[in-house]
C-alpha cells in the first residue's frame, strides 16, 4: 500500500515539474502583451466609470480611458500610492457592490489608519491562482503536505498560501504562528515536505528543533520552503540549504495587491509575476522613467485583474529590475529580481542609485572581509565620492602589508562591478564598527542638500 | 577558598506569600531557640524568599527541614561599619571599583556600630577588597552584638 | 431560511433509506482502516449486515483514546495524497489528535456551516466578523469557509486586539459575528466603555463553549443580536455539526451528515428521546477518516417533540462532560496534558491544583505547583525562572495564559484514589 502510494506520489511529482496552466505561463509573450492590453483597456473604462477616485485623478492628469490605445500608454495613468490608501479608509475605494464582496483583509498601518483590501470571489480565486503556479513552478504538489505557519487572520500571509496550497492539491496543515516545539513535532509526525513561513521564524524553527535534538535534514522530510515578508539573503538561502536541507524559494507581494503572489522558480533566478494577473514596471523613482531591462528601479504595480478594490500603478516603495528574456524554465512572463531594499534608502551616487544592500549583498559574497560595514558618501569637489568600511574577519592576521592591498583591491574591484560606480574601501579591525539591534543605520550621507 | 573563616551562612527560605508565613518560620525558630539576629524578605510574583541571619544556623536549617520548609544556606560576608554617614559608600565603592557585583543586601544596626551583610559574586576578592579599604569583616563568632 | 430544504426536512423512510445507506457505505469505507478492519472481523459484521437502526448498536465504539492510539495516521481510510488539510486537536496527553480531510470532506463541512448560517437568516448581503482562532483550530476556517460558501463579506479577524475588533465592527458596518459567548460579553462591556453602539449587528453565533440562557437574554439585549448556539467537535469536522434554527430550542444535528444515538455512559446502552446521556455520533459523508459511533463525551438528550420549523433530529443544549475536559476560553484543556506538561519541567514536584474563575466574563487559569527541594538554592532568580519557564512552556502547547503559583512541599491536598486536581469556580455561562 505504502509502495503504491510513494510510487504514485513520484510520478505525480515528475508532472509537477510542468506548469501549473501551461497555456497561460508559457504564452508567447507578444500574445501575453495582447491580453494584458486587454485586460488593461477594460480595467480603466471600470475605475474611470465607477470609481471616483480614479476618475478625479484620471482627470487631473488630462487623460481619459479612450487614450489608452496601446500597452505602453499605461504611463499615461496616476499613480497610486499607500498615502491614497490610507485616505480612503474603510472602502472609499471599493468598486463593487457590497454583496458581490467576499473578504475584507485589514493591514494595520504602522502610522495611522490601517489599510483596507476588498476581495470579490474572483479576486480571491486569482489570489489562490497565482501562489498555485508559484507553488507549482518549485514542483510542490499533490502529495506534498505543506505547513503554513504564517500567521492566519486579518494578515494576507496565512490565508494566501492556505488557499493556493489547497488548489494545488496538497495536503495543508494550518499551523499558523507559535507553539514553536510543537510544530517541529508536526513536521516530524505528519511527515511534512514543505513549509512556508517567514525567514525568521524559519532561522528560529532550525534553532527550536536542535535544541530538541531533531535534525531537520536527517530527522524530517522537509525539503522546500516558501520564505516571504521579510527581506532575506542569498547567503541564508545557502545556510538553510548547508544546515537543514532545505530549498527556499522567495514569495513576492503585498496586502494591497492581495497578499503573497509571486514565488521564484527552481531556476531561482527572480519572482514570475504572472503577465494576465499583473502588470509590472520598473521606474526611475524621481524621473518616473522606464529602467532598461536588468537596471534597478522602483517597482510599479498594475493588478490587470482586480475588482473589489482595483489597483492600478501602485508605487511598491520596493526596489526590483525587470527581464524580459524567457526564464530558462520556460516560462515567458518577464520577471523581477529580488528585492534589493526600499526606495526610502536609495543613495543617488554620481547619477546613479545605487542601494545599501547590493553593498551588503557583494560584501557577504567576499569570504576575506566580514560582515559588518559602514557606508560614507561625500563631495569631494563637484562629485560624490562613495566610501565602504568593511571589519576584516574575525581572528584575521595578515602576514604581510601587500595581502591587505590585495584584498583592499580585490573588495574595490567587486563593489564596481555589482555597483556601477566606483567605491573606496577601507578595512578596519574587527570590532571596530556599530552593532545594530533591529534595523541598521549603515549609512552616513555628509554631502550637503544642494 | 582562601578567606573560609568570614564566610556566614545566611538562611534562605521558601515562602508563599501568604498570612502567617513568616509567623510559621519564626515559630519553629522560637521552638528550637534560635535567635533571629537580622532578616530581609525577597519578593516575587505570590512567593518570596526570607533571609535570616541566625545564631545557629544548622539547629535553624534542619529545624526548618523537618517542618517540610525549602531552606538553603547562602554565603554571605558581613561588615562592621560606623553608624554614621558614607560608611556603605565606601565599601560600596570599592567593591564597584573591583567589578564585584552586589546581588543584594541588607543592614542591621546595633547599639553603636552597624553590620552591613553583602551576597556578592566573588566572595574571595570581596573579602580582600573590603579589608583593604579599611572596613573590618566580621567572622560568624564575631556577629553577635557585644552588648547583648 | 432552508439552504436546503428537501434534505434538511427529509422525514420518517426517505431519512431511513438515506441514513441506513450511508451507515452502509460508512462502514465500507472503515475498512480500509485497521482498526475497524479487525473490530468488525471479531464481531463478524459487514456493511449488508446494518439493515435498521437496531443494527447499529452491534457497531463498536471509538472512543478519543483509541484515536491517539492511532496517531498520526491510523485512522486514515484513504491515501494522503487525497488528504488536503489536517487538523489536530487537544489530546488528553502530549500528543495531539489528528484530523485529516479529503476535497469532499472539506466540502461537506463547509456546506453544513452554510447550512446553519442561511438557517440563521445570513445571505451574501451580510457582513461576516469572524472572531475566533484560525490556523489548526477548527473553528475559525471552519466558519470562514462556510461564510464563503454563502457569500458573505468574510473579515478574517481572529482573536485579540479588542478595540481594533470593535472599530471594525463599526467602520465596515458588520452584521453577523461568530466567537465565543464569554469573548461576546467581554465585546458588550468594552463597546459600552466606549460609548458606542453597533446597529448593523444582527447574528451572533456563539460556540466552543457551553452558555446559560441567562448569557443570552443578556447578549440580546446588550447586542443587539439574535443568538445562535453552535456545536461541534474537530473530530466530527469541526464546528457546524448542531445548531440552533430560529426556534431557540435545541440544536438541530444534521441527519443526513451525522447518525445520533444517545447512551449511557456507564453501560454503553441506548437511551429513549427525553433522557441525557452521552452523544455517540456516527459520521455518515467522512472519507478520509471515517468514524464509527464516536463517543463525545458531550452530555445531551435527542428532543422528543418536532421542531416546529419543520426540520429533522435536535439535541438539547449541552450541559457537561462525561469525562473531566475542561473548556478554558472556548479551548479544550484536560487535567491530564496539564500535568504532562508542569510534570516534565525539572524542579516541579509531584503535586498541582488548577483553580479557573471568571473575570471580567473572561476564563482566568492558575495552576499551584510543589516546588522540590533541589531546585530552591536560597535564591529568588532561580525561582523567578522556573515559574516563567511554566507559563511559557503552558501558553505554547495549551496557547493559554495561566498564573503559575509555586508553592512549598506538602501543601497541596494529596488524594487517594482518582486525584481531583481541577477547582472550578466558575458560575455557569
Amino acid at each position: 500500500m505504502k509502495n503504491e502510494t510513494d510510487v504514485r506520489i513520484a510520478s505525480q511529482r515528475r508532472r509537477q515539474l510542468r506548469p501549473f496552466d501551461a497555456r497561460i505561463e508559457e504564452m508567447p509573450l507578444e500574445n501575453l502583451e495582447k491580453l494584458q492590453f486587454r485586460y488593461l483597456k477594460k480595467l480603466v473604462y471600470q475605475v474611470y466609470s465607477f470609481s471616483p477616485h480614479y476618475r478625479e485623478r484620471m482627470k487631473a492628469n488630462g487623460v481619459h480611458p479612450d487614450d489608452i490605445t496601446c500597452l505602453s500608454d499605461i504611463t499615461k495613468l496616476p499613480f497610486m500610492y499607500k498615502e491614497d490608501l490610507r485616505n480612503q479608509y474603510p472602502t472609499g475605494l471599493v468598486v463593487s457592490l457590497p454583496e458581490e464582496l467576499v473578504r475584507y483583509h485589514v493591514s494595520s498601518g504602522t502610522t495611522g489608519k490601517p489599510t483596507v483590501v476588498a476581495y470579490t470571489q474572483k479576486d480571491i480565486d486569482l489570489w489562490a491562482e497565482s501562489v498555485a503556479r508559484g507553488l507549482t513552478s518549485i514542483g510542490l504538489g499533490r502529495g506534498d503536505v505543506i505547513q503554513i505557519s504564517y500567521g492566519y487572520g486579518l494578515f494576507t500571509g496565512g490565508l494566501g498560501l492556505h488557499y493556493g496550497a489547497e488548489r494545488i492539491g496538497a495536503t495543508v496543515v494550518p499551523a499558523s504562528v507559535g507553539n514553536t516545539e510543537k510544530q517541529i513535532e508536526l513536521i516530524q509526525d505528519l511527515e511534512v515536505t514543505a513549509i512556508a513561513c517567514t525567514p525568521s521564524y524559519l532561522m528560529h524553527l532550525g534553532e527550536v528543533a536542535q535544541a530538541m535534538g531533531v535534525s531537520i535534514k536527517d530527522d524530517t522530510k522537509l525539503k522546500t520552503a516558501v520564505v516571504g515578508a521579510e527581506p532575506w539573503s542569498e547567503e541564508m538561502r545557502r545556510r538553510l540549504y548547508e544546515l537543514y536541507g532545505i530549498s527556499a524559494y522567495d514569495i513576492y507581494g503585498t496586502s494591497e495587491l492581495s497578499g503573497p503572489l509571486f514565488t521564484e522558480c527552481t531556476a531561482m533566478e527572480g519572482f514570475h509575476p504572472w503577465g494576465d494577473i499583473v502588470y509590472c514596471e520598473v521606474l526611475e523613482p524621481e524621473s518616473h522613467t522606464q529602467m532598461p531591462d536588468g537596471e534597478r528601479g522602483e517597482l510599479v504595480v498594475t493588478m490587470l485583474q482586480k475588482e473589489g478594490l482595483p489597483i492600478i500603478r501602485y508605487r511598491t516603495g520596493d526596489i526590483s529590475a525587470i527581464h524580459h528574456e524567457q526564464c530558462r524554465c520556460k516560462r515567458t512572463h518577464p520577471r523581477i529580481e529580488r528585492l534589493s531594499g526600499r526606495v526610502d534608502d536609495m543613495l543617488i551616487i554620481r547619477g546613479i542609485n545605487v542601494f545599501p544592500s547590493q553593498i551588503e549583498h557583494t560584501l557577504l559574497g567576499l569570504s576575506e572581509v566580514g560582515d559588518n560595514f559602514m557606508i560614507e558618501v561625500s563631495r569631494q569637489g563637484v562629485l560624490d565620492a562613495l566610501m565602504v568600511k568593511v571589519e576584516l574577519p574575525q581572528g584575521f592576521s595578515p602576514d604581510k602589508l601587500e595581502d591587505l592591498i590585495t584584498i583592499k583591491r580585490h573588495v574595490e574591484r567587486e563593489l564596481r562591478n555589482s555597483l556601477n560606480v566606483a567605491a573606496g574601501v577601507e578595512l578596519v579591525e574587527f570590532g571596530s564598527l556599530p552593532r545594530f539591534e533591529g534595523k541598521a543605520k549603515r549609512v552616513i550621507d555628509l554631502r550637503e542638500t544642494v | 577558598m582562601k578567606n573560609n573563616a568570614y564566610l556566614i551562612k545566611q538562611i534562605s527560605i521558601f515562602s508563599e506569600n501568604k498570612p502567617g508565613k513568616l509567623a510559621h518560620v519564626a515559630k519553629v525558630f522560637q521552638d528550637a531557640n534560635v535567635n533571629m539576629m537580622s532578616f530581609s524578605i525577597a519578593e516575587a510574583e505570590g512567593f518570596g524568599v526570607i533571609r535570616a541571619l541566625v545564631d545557629k544556623p544548622e539547629m535553624a536549617f534542619s529545624s526548618l527541614s523537618k517542618k517540610g520548609i525549602h531552606v538553603a544556606y547562602t554565603d554571605v560576608i558581613a561588615v562592621r561599619m560606623k553608624n554614621q554617614p558614607g560608611g556603605l559608600y565606601e565599601v560600596a565603592a570599592a567593591l564597584a571599583e573591583a567589578a564585584v557585583n552586589i546581588e543584594y543586601s541588607y543592614a542591621f544596626a546595633g547599639c553603636h556600630q552597624a553590620t552591613l551583610i553583602l551576597r556578592v559574586d566573588d566572595i574571595d576578592a570581596a573579602i580582600d577588597i573590603i579589608q583593604k579599604s579599611g572596613a573590618y569583616v566580621l567572622k560568624p563568632e564575631e556577629l553577635l552584638c557585644p552588648c547583648e | 431560511m432552508f439552504r436546503d430544504k428537501a434534505i434538511e426536512t427529509l422525514s420518517s423512510e426517505g431519512l431511513q433509506k438515506l441514513q441506513i445507506e450511508r451507515l452502509q457505505q460508512t462502514l465500507k469505507r472503515a475498512q480500509s482502516v485497521p482498526f475497524y478492519r479487525e473490530r468488525c472481523k471479531e464481531i463478524g459484521i459487514a456493511p449488508h449486515d446494518i439493515q435498521t437502526y437496531d443494527d447499529v448498536r452491534k457497531l463498536p465504539f471509538t472512543t478519543k483514546k483509541d484515536l491517539q492510539e492511532g496517531y498520526p495516521f491510523g485512522f486514515l481510510a484513504v491515501p494522503m495524497s487525497e488528504v488536503v488539510r489536517i487538523h489536530t486537536t487537544s489530546g488528553t496527553t502530549g500528543k495531539p489528535t489528528v484530523v485529516a480531510y479529503t476535497a469532499e470532506d472539506l466540502e461537506s463541512w463547509s456546506e453544513l456551516i452554510a447550512r446553519n448560517l442561511t438557517m440563521a437568516g445570513m445571505t451574501s448581503d451580510d457582513i461576516f466578523q469572524n472572531m475566533v482562532n484560525y490556523g489548526m483550530f477548527t473553528g475559525g476556517l471552519g466558519f470562514h469557509y462556510g461564510s464563503e460558501k454563502i457569500g458573505a463579506v468574510t473579515i478574517p479577524s481572529a482573536t485579540g486586539n479588542t478595540h481594533r475588533q470593535i472599530e471594525m465592527l463599526s467602520d465596515f458596518g458588520v452584521t453577523a459575528i461568530h466567537c465565543t459567548p464569554s469573548y461576546a460579553m467581554r465585546i458588550v462591556e468594552v463597546v459600552e466603555e466606549m460609548g458606542m453602539s453597533l446597529p448593523k449587528l444582527k447574528y451572533g453565533l456563539f460556540g466552543a463553549e457551553p452558555w446559560s440562557e441567562a448569557v443570552r437574554a443578556e447578549l440580546e439585549k446588550r447586542l443587539g443580536v439574535e443568538a445562535f448556539d453552535s456545536y461541534g467537535m474537530s473530530e466530527l469536522f469541526g464546528p457546524g455539526v448542531a445548531f440552533e434554527c430560529p426556534e431557540h430550542d435545541g440544536l438541530h444535528i444534521w441527519h443526513d451528515a451525522y447518525y445520533v444515538e444517545i447512551i449511557d455512559p456507564k453501560t454503553g446502552e441506548n437511551l429513549p428521546p427525553g433522557v441525557r446521556g452521552e452523544l455517540v455520533v456516527t459520521p455518515l459523508l467522512k472519507y478520509a477518516m471515517p468514524l464509527l459511533r464516536y463517543r463525545t463525551g458531550d452530555i445531551t438528550m435527542l428532543m422528543p417533540e418536532p421542531c416546529p420549523c419543520g426540520r429533522g433530529m435536535r439535541i438539547a443544549r449541552l450541559t457537561g462532560r462525561t469525562d473531566d475536559m475542561l473548556i478554558i476560553r472556548g479551548i479544550n484543556v484536560f487535567p491530564s496534558q496539564i500535568e504532562h506538561i508542569v510534570m516534565q519541567i525539572p524542579g516541579v514536584g509531584d503535586q498541582f491544583m488548577v483553580t479557573i474563575e471568571r473575570v471580567n466574563h473572561l476564563d482566568e487559569m492558575s495552576i499551584s505547583v510543589e516546588i522540590t527541594d533541589d531546585v530552591f538554592n536560597g535564591e529568588l532568580d532561580q525561582l523567578t525562572k522556573l515559574q516563567s519557564r511554566l507559563v511559557d512552556e503552558l501558553k505554547e502547547r495549551l496557547e493559554l495564559r495561566t498564573t503559575i503559583r509555586l508553592v512549598e512541599r506538602g501543601s497541596l491536598p494529596r488524594f487517594e484514589g482518582k486525584a481531583k486536581r481541577v477547582i472550578d469556580l466558575r458560575e455557569g455561562m
